[in-house]
């Protein structure tokens, strides 16, 4: 069952924002209070957004279930490989080895307090915007799933 | 004595809250209710597992642009993160049990299905 | 008599759980040797400014894996739980 006009333009309006503030709470996790989790909940926020805006016969054609799928898995995987590449270098599963050498994510950092440097801790970045994809792919299937489960009164069988 | 117990108040929020959900698993009958109960009894273990690892005029345990100050233990906290997820992970497989019942049984009474068979 | 029953069983756990919490130290936790340890150390070894996200991922990375899994494991779940049936009746289990 569908809303007004007016609630789904801010709807539409609104999305995007929610995708970048989740980004940016994904991104900065070893540097602000958020993380993998929660980022990947904010945007997920945004796509419930347009799905309580919408009947559901509207969106299955604009956020497609098998984009999701695909975009989960992915997100899985990179946490996978990111864990499996201190193998190669003969450390152990998911030894942080980027962490204080120099090159990609690699600056180090002293003890004691300082305005965060982005480029700084190593295998988190990678391992959190992992979780963030992967929590945003599962819970946005989760309210697809249900919501296909409902049967519209409206409609007629 | 007042002020030593004044000073336990999140704990006596813990247990308050741990009994209520408690209560509402045991004396309602409708499902999506005693889901809700459960739902109260997980939020009660987090607020605990949060309250253990506080110190005393601490400060959150992030360096950027600290203020002064102890730090509270961050070991809980990562526990209490997990145990969020592990939450909204049970809370969804049973509410959509929840509705798979309904679309078999026709009702969401737990008494009632219990009685019917086939 | 259930409702007795449960309603005292209910009460037997306020009044014990009550007289526990009353005891519990609040605001000076007891051993804190594991935490010290994070806090001096986290910056240098893992090169991150957050402690607790660097004790979630790096830490104890082993735990978030299996969070990531338990994750997964709850949307394969919901998605099995409405299919689409194929050409057979209700569910196949009647």
């Amino acid at each position: 069952m569908k809303m007004t006009k007016i609630v789904r333009t801010t709807a539409d309006l609104f999305f995007p924002f929610c995708l970048v503030f989740g980004l940016y709470v994904v991104i900065h996790g070893h540097l602000t209070p958020g993380g993998g989790f929660q980022g990947g909940a904010v945007m997920a926020t945004g796509t419930a957004l347009l799905l309580v805006a919408r009947a559901y016969d509207d969106i299955t054609g604009r956020i497609r279930k098998t984009a999701l799928k695909i975009c989960e898995a992915t997100g899985l995987m990179m946490f996978l490989l990111a864990g499996l590449s201190g193998i190669f270098k003969g450390l152990p599963f998911m030894a942080n080895w980027m962490a204080a050498t120099g090159k990609l994510f690699g600056s180090p950092v002293a003890f004691g307090p300082n305005p965060g440097d982005l480029n700084t801790a190593g295998l988190l970045p990678l391992l959190n915007v992992g979780v963030g994809i992967e929590v945003l792919g599962g819970l946005t299937i989760i309210l697809l799933y249900m919501l296909s489960g409902i049967k519209d009164p409206e409609k007629k069988p | 004595m007042i002020s030593k117990l004044l000073l336990a108040m999140p704990f006596f929020t813990v247990v308050v809250l741990a009994l209520l959900g408690l209560a509402a698993m045991l004396f309602k009958r409708n499902l999506v209710k005693i889901l809700m109960g459960l739902s109260l009894m997980e939020s009660a273990v987090n607020l605990f597992l949060v309250a253990t690892g506080y110190r005393q005029g601490g400060v959150a345990p992030i360096f950027s642009n600290v203020p002064d100050g102890q730090m509270v233990l961050p070991t809980v906290q990562a526990l209490t993160l997990t145990s969020i997820v592990i939450g909204v992970a049970t809370s969804a497989m049973m509410l959509s049990f929840a509705m798979v019942l309904y679309k078999k049984y026709g009702t969401v009474d737990s008494r009632e299905i219990r009685k019917l068979k086939g | 008599m259930r409702l007795a029953l449960y309603s005292a069983i209910l009460l037997v756990l306020f009044g014990g759980l009550m007289y526990i919490a009353a005891d519990l130290p609040f605001g000076k936790p007891a051993v804190t040797d594991m935490d010290d340890y994070f806090i001096r150390h986290g910056q240098e070894q893992t090169g991150a400014n957050n402690i607790v996200t660097s004790i979630v991922f790096d830490f104890r990375g082993f735990d978030t894996l299996g969070e990531a899994t338990v994750l997964f494991t709850a949307v394969l779940g919901v998605g099995m739980m409405f299919r689409k049936l194929n050409a057979g009746e209700e569910y196949e289990n009647d």
